[in-house]
């Protein structure tokens, strides 16, 4: 084989840059592991392996509310959001390119422009007030908010999907005689299905590690399992923290992990 | 010819046909249709006023090269586009303003265009499932079709695990399979290889002769527009040049385009002389007269181009109505072709039957007179 006339792996520093980078993304992280199973009550000094304090946090009621609700608000918020996200992938592929197609792209992708911080405060005056009109402050509030965040990011893996779809297959459906609701039903629904759970699960992870917006948005007594653990920072600092957090990216690991996988099928 | 009751055969045997091709009853009806693409005067006309009948139980083949306007035609009777101008008539209803989900026509695409998702058994199902027929009568109608294109063992397969001439065979069932009224088959043989593609051409002639389903075929490929054919509509830059059977087409061609379209063919620059009855007296470049057939509206001193098909004249070493010199001699297996330079300037081939024992007897730079057949030579506007 003829020598590659460029290749960046062989330029000087490239292993040390690269090592530096994957130190500075995995070391804090491969820390907070390591000493989630800390047998002693600091979180920077390892007093013997333990699970004592993932017992602890199971155990504890707080923990298991808040990661409840935290399981819940992501299903429901994911599942809404993906709907949305469907229906709206479905119209801005499924049609001729007009004028302003552009700006609706960029009006569905909004939240992923707009800062965090932005949509949270303008969520709590909204709501503030929705609250004392209705007298109802329930999970629907937080359900609502993440729904609006997560739509955007179960609508890429869609309408990436439909982009790459054969369109012919539809025409195929309509020429066999299916009206356009079975079309969509027999045809362009379970072709689409990876795009579907790829973007309900990318949704789902979005909305669990929700912070910010939720922080301002919930009510009394509605804690998730990320703001749980910024509360718990605040006070006194034990590796139950590590514990939950490890926990939970083993948890998003997997669905990360699935998403891949599912995205990568073909059919 | 549709779905009989389910005792009888579903394949209703083609009846004699009268000789009279002309009493026919028409199956599709194109009438004056415009398809235009944009709007204002950059609009691009991919279809100019076109009107062509096709009538039932014929093999009737859109011929054209690419961006003729063909496939829009073929989209237009689909129903994936609507006309511009015009209607399109399916035994004189109009249909041109219905979904394709409504028409009973079938299309078999170019690409196949099998659903990925299911199985070949479930994909010569799909239309009849959506015309909500009886289970008994899908399954016994899927096996005479699995069993006309011989997929039968292969129907639990996924299309995926097929390879692309039982591709096309599971197309063609699955659009059979709710018995169209006509089936339209968009450049279907074009993914196939030479001999597949040969043994196609001889089953698809089949399978219309077994349903005596009207097929409307698209194609760019002129030899098989003329073996599959009743009759060949050939299409240039949105318009249809000329209708007819194989025979019309390339022996009485309408116009220089079609003559040059199908086939090769000989141009020859030319005067008419005189008119006689149907027959012209020309004079060539060179300035020799010959005899060639004429049609109507032609006027003494016209300039126009003489067409010969290159197997209707033959080199000869005396005589012959036309002589040059020989520039090439190509030998083609079953012929030889003959480029030879005439005295005129231009360029005539002559094609000619190999023997076992023989050569053609010319090498380059031989003179060579060219004998044209009698009737061979026709005339056409310049």
């Amino acid at each position: 084989m003829a020598k590659r006339h460029f290749d960046i792996k062989a330029q000087p520093g490239f292993a040390f840059l690269a090592i530096l980078t994957f130190a500075v993304l995995y070391l804090p992280i491969a820390t907070l592991v390591v000493y989630a199973f800390n047998a002693s009550d600091s979180v920077s000094i390892w007093g013997g392996f333990s699970l004592k304090w993932f017992v602890e946090a199971w155990n504890n009621s707080a923990v298991q509310d808040a990661a409840w609700r935290s399981l819940v608000i992501a299903f429901f918020a994911a599942a809404i959001a993906t709907s949305a996200a469907t229906m709206a992938a479905i119209a801005t592929t499924r049609t001729e390119p007009y004028r302003g197609l552009g700006f609706k792209y960029a009006f569905i992708n909004q939240p992923l422009m707009v800062p965090e911080i932005v949509t949270a405060v303008a969520l709590l005056i909204v709501f503030s007030r929705l609250k004392v009109w209705t007298g109802y402050s329930g999970l629907g509030y937080l359900i609502l908010a993440h729904t609006a965040f997560c739509i955007p990011f179960a609508y890429l893996p869609i309408r990436a999907r439909l982009e790459s779809m054969d369109l012919t297959l539809e025409r195929a459906a309509a020429d066999l005689y299916a009206t356009p609701w079975m079309t969509f039903r027999r045809v362009t629904l379970p072709l689409l299905r990876p795009g579907i759970i790829a973007g309900f699960m990318l949704a789902f992870v979005i909305s669990l590690d929700d912070v910010v917006i939720t922080e301002f948005v919930k009510s009394g007594g509605q804690d998730t399992l990320p703001t749980y653990m910024l509360g718990q920072i605040r006070r006194t600092v034990t590796p139950e923290v590590n514990a939950i957090a490890t926990a939970f990216l083993a948890l998003s690991v997997v669905l990360v992990t699935a998403f891949f996988f599912i995205n990568r099928q073909k059919t | 010819m549709r779905l009989g009751s389910p005792q009888t055969s579903i394949w209703v045997q083609r009846m004699p046909e009268p000789t009279g091709a002309d009493d026919k009853r028409i199956a599709i009806e194109a009438r004056g249709i415009v398809k235009a693409f944009g709007q204002g005067p950059s609009a691009l006309r991919a279809l100019d006023n076109v009107s062509v009948s096709i009538r039932e139980n014929e093999f009737f083949t859109l011929l054209g090269p690419s961006g003729c306007g063909k496939t829009t035609l073929l989209r237009l009777i689909a129903g994936f586009e609507y006309p511009t101008e015009g209607a399109i008539l399916l035994h004189g209803d109009d249909i041109a303003g219905l979904p394709p989900f409504k028409r009973p026509i079938n299309t078999v695409f170019q690409s196949y265009a099998l659903f990925p998702h299911l199985t070949v058994w479930e994909n010569v199902a799909f239309g009849l499932q959506m015309l909500g027929k009886p289970k008994q009568e899908i399954e016994a109608r899927v096996a005479v079709m699995l069993k006309l294109v011989h997929m039968e063992e292969l129907a639990q397969r996924r299309t995926d695990q097929i390879s692309g001439g039982q591709a096309q065979r599971v197309a063609l069932a699955r659009a059979l399979a709710p018995s169209p009224k006509v089936l339209l088959l968009d450049e279907p043989l074009s993914a196939l290889d030479y001999k597949l593609r040969k043994e196609m051409q001889i089953e698809l002639k089949r399978m219309q002769n077994e349903t005596g389903i009207t097929f409307v075929f698209v194609t760019h490929d002129q030899e098989e527009a003329l073996t599959m054919s009743d009759r060949i509509a050939v299409m240039s830059k949105g318009k249809v040049l000329q209708v007819g059977s194989p025979w019309d087409i390339y022996d009485k061609p309408a116009d220089r385009f079609v003559a040059d379209f199908i086939g090769e063919t000989n141009f020859l620059k030319a005067s008419v002389v005189s008119i006689d009855n149907g027959v012209a007296r020309v004079k060539l470049a060179s300035g020799t007269e010959i005899a060639a057939t004429i049609a109507e509206g032609f006027q003494p001193r016209d300039n126009v181009t003489v067409v010969v098909r290159p197997e209707h004249a033959r080199a000869v070493q005396q005589g012959g109505q036309l002589s040059g010199s020989v520039e090439n001699v190509v030998y083609f297996g079953t012929d030889t072709h003959i480029h030879i330079k005439l005295d005129g300037g231009e360029l005539f081939t002559v094609r000619q039957q190999n023997s076992r024992t023989q050569s053609c007897g010319f090498k380059v730079g031989d003179r060579a007179g060219i004998e044209i057949a009698p009737d061979a030579a026709q005339v056409l506007r310049d």
